[in-house]
């Protein structure tokens, strides 16, 4: 119970947390409602997933696996602390998963500087877990660049969707 | 497989008795409506008036080249070269397809009121001869039809797998000997072709001539290959493949179809670049999320780190003799382009014309450094190595990535669509106004163009 507490704590600094970054509109989803009225959800497996899984993790993170930048930026802000925060707790959770930080970039900007950009947030996302106790070795980084985008569209909101780190658990 | 072409001293016909009987067909030279062409500028050869008949055999026989015999190859040779002069700007050709067919003894001794009644200012003509060890024999005349001299012969024996290279060989011979420019027709293009929705798109090595014949499908597309680029002598291709999840930069080897890391390393690697001499790999690596541009024998060996800026130092493109290397670089705080010594050293940013400047290219001439210049849309520029005289060749939405023609005064890129992400190799003349896309078989990226085949 001690960690549904943690869980519901991170939770709330993050509704009041800072959102100085112009945060795409849709996303991230917003936490789902974890009200006082409501009964906790168990802390595993409410659909079957299996705990230690990336399929457990999406659905614990909330969207929350991701972070967002600014345009040409690679800066971790309190937004994303927050969510690598959340990320870091998952990971010391379960100490035996590894996990790979996926860095992106949007369309607009050159294909090689974009890889180079994109190694540059996963790693600043990666740095925060270190920093937050996680063993360096658990965690791999991996830039796919504007080759792989979430949002299809060409426009700012588009954009502002694609310029992430993704965290992924390894099986 | 390539395969040499020599070069035939003196073609030796027998001066026939001159039936001067074409197999006339259609007389027609609609689309230029009577031409008369007033030499006005240095650019003035763009505008003549060729010519370009099929290419007439001595006699009808099987090759391995087609399926028809060498008369049918005759069209196809001649179309070839229409097609090289036309598709680039360069020339106003007519060609196989809308002028009369001559005889294989006019090759060397034109009906020349054929010609000139046709306002034909220039006039090319070859033959093709079967060879009974199953080569190909071509040879290719260039006519100043108002002077009735020949201006440049040559002649070409190839294998018949071969044959589109003879074609190029006569259009750079025409080429060359009317612009006074360097030849580019005979060359390669290796690419990425793409295929599939934006977001799962497929993008796969690939090559082709300089025309988009010959395409070949390298990798499978079950990992993405990004950015390749060939090797001085056409043997190697160097290209990025997320291979086993991760970026690095494989070396694929087209005689064997084997692959080898260009560098053993648990970082990424990326951007890979040939010097000229084919020996030196330039490429990027990134450590600890900081990016910077080390060099490696194309052999394997040592790697030797080139930059230590905290910034994103990327890419890298050889001047044509080796001493010097445009790059890429983040480090005042936005991409800009800087030019380094071979060795790293003397370091300094060269572009100072506002916007972001990316992907630098160093002319094969050493005159220009073609470039992506980033504001807001993203467009293909060209400036002098001293970062002077910078100008804009494009102007779309998103075009990036150029490459040079081996002459020097072409430069390929790529165009994506904006939504959908399609993209597609374009090229360029040095004028900004004879842009236009190559055919490719799907979308297509990151074109790579090769040297001048020997």
């Amino acid at each position: 119970m001690k960690k549904i507490a943690l869980a519901l704590a991170v939770t709330s600094v993050l509704a009041l947390g800072a959102c100085k970054k112009q945060a795409p509109a849709d996303l991230p989803p917003p936490p789902q409602a974890t009200g006082p009225s409501t009964p906790a959800p168990a802390p595993s497996t409410p659909q079957g997933l299996v705990p230690g899984t990336q399929a457990h993790f999406a659905q614990q993170m909330q969207g929350r696996d991701t972070i967002y930048f600014d345009t040409d930026k690679f800066n971790v802000d309190a937004e994303d602390q927050a969510a690598l925060s959340q990320q870091a707790a998952y990971l010391r959770q379960y100490p035996n998963i590894r996990a790979t930080v996926e860095g992106h970039c949007d369309e607009r900007g050159t294909r090689e500087y974009n890889i180079a950009l994109g190694e540059r947030r996963a790693n600043a996302a990666k740095n925060y877990l270190v920093s937050l106790g996680i063993p360096a070795e658990r965690l791999t980084t991996v830039s796919y660049g504007k080759e792989r985008p979430a949002a299809l569209g060409s426009n700012a909101e588009a954009w502002a969707r694609n310029r992430r780190a993704v965290t992924i658990v390894l099986n | 497989m390539l395969s040499r072409i020599t070069a035939l001293i003196v073609l030796a016909f027998f001066s026939g008795n001159a039936l001067a009987q074409e197999q006339v067909r259609v007389p027609v030279l609609e689309e230029e409506g009577g031409l008369s062409v007033t030499v006005t500028d240095d650019s003035a050869w763009q505008d003549l008036s060729i010519a370009i008949p099929s290419f007439a055999t001595d006699r009808d026989q099987p090759t391995a080249a087609n399926s028809q015999g060498t008369t049918a190859l005759g069209i196809e040779l001649g179309r070839v070269v229409y097609n090289d002069l036309r598709n680039n700007g360069l020339f106003r050709p007519v060609g196989p397809d809308s002028l009369p067919n001559p005889a294989y003894q006019q090759i060397t001794a034109p009906s020349w009121s054929t010609w000139s009644g046709r306002s034909a200012e220039m006039l090319v003509q070859g033959y093709v001869r079967a060879g009974a060890d199953g080569r190909l024999t071509v040879g290719c005349y260039l006519y100043d039809v108002q002077l009735q001299q020949q201006l440049v012969r040559e002649g070409w024996v190839v294998d018949a797998a071969d044959w589109r290279r003879a074609a190029h060989k006569c259009a750079d011979l025409v080429y060359s000997r009317l612009s006074g420019e360097s030849p580019f027709f005979d060359s390669k293009i290796a690419y990425i072709a793409e295929t599939g929705p934006k977001d799962k798109r497929i993008k796969r090595l690939a090559i082709m001539d300089s025309d988009g014949a010959n395409h070949r499908f390298i990798t499978s597309g079950q990992s993405t290959a990004l950015t390749p680029r060939y090797s001085p002598d056409y043997s190697k291709i160097a290209y990025v493949s997320y291979l086993n999840g991760y970026a690095r930069i494989y070396v694929y080897d087209i005689g064997s179809g084997r692959q080898t890391l260009v560098t053993e390393s648990q970082n990424p690697t990326f951007a890979p670049r040939w010097s000229p001499n084919g020996r030196t790999i330039l490429y990027s690596m990134a450590v600890n999320g900081n990016t910077d541009i080390y060099s490696v024998p194309a052999t394997g060996g040592t790697p030797r780190r080139l930059t230590d800026a905290p910034g994103i130092d990327v890419g890298g493109s050889y001047s044509p003799d080796g001493s010097q290397v445009v790059f890429e670089s983040d480090r005042s705080g936005n991409q800009q382009i800087y030019v380094m010594n071979a060795d790293g050293t003397g370091q300094r940013r060269i572009s100072f014309f506002g916007g972001r400047a990316a992907t630098p290219e160093w002319s094969p001439r050493g005159d220009q450094i073609a470039f992506t210049h980033i504001v807001g849309d993203l467009r293909v520029g060209v400036m002098s190595p001293d970062g002077r005289n910078m100008r804009h060749l494009t102007n779309s939405w998103q075009d990036e990535a150029p490459t040079w023609a081996p002459n020097g005064r072409i430069v390929q890129f790529f165009r994506t669509a904006r939504n959908t992400g399609e993209t597609s190799i374009w090229q360029v003349d040095l004028t900004g106004r004879n842009e236009r896309r190559l055919p490719t078989p799907v979308g297509a990226s990151d074109p790579a163009w090769g040297p001048v085949l020997p």
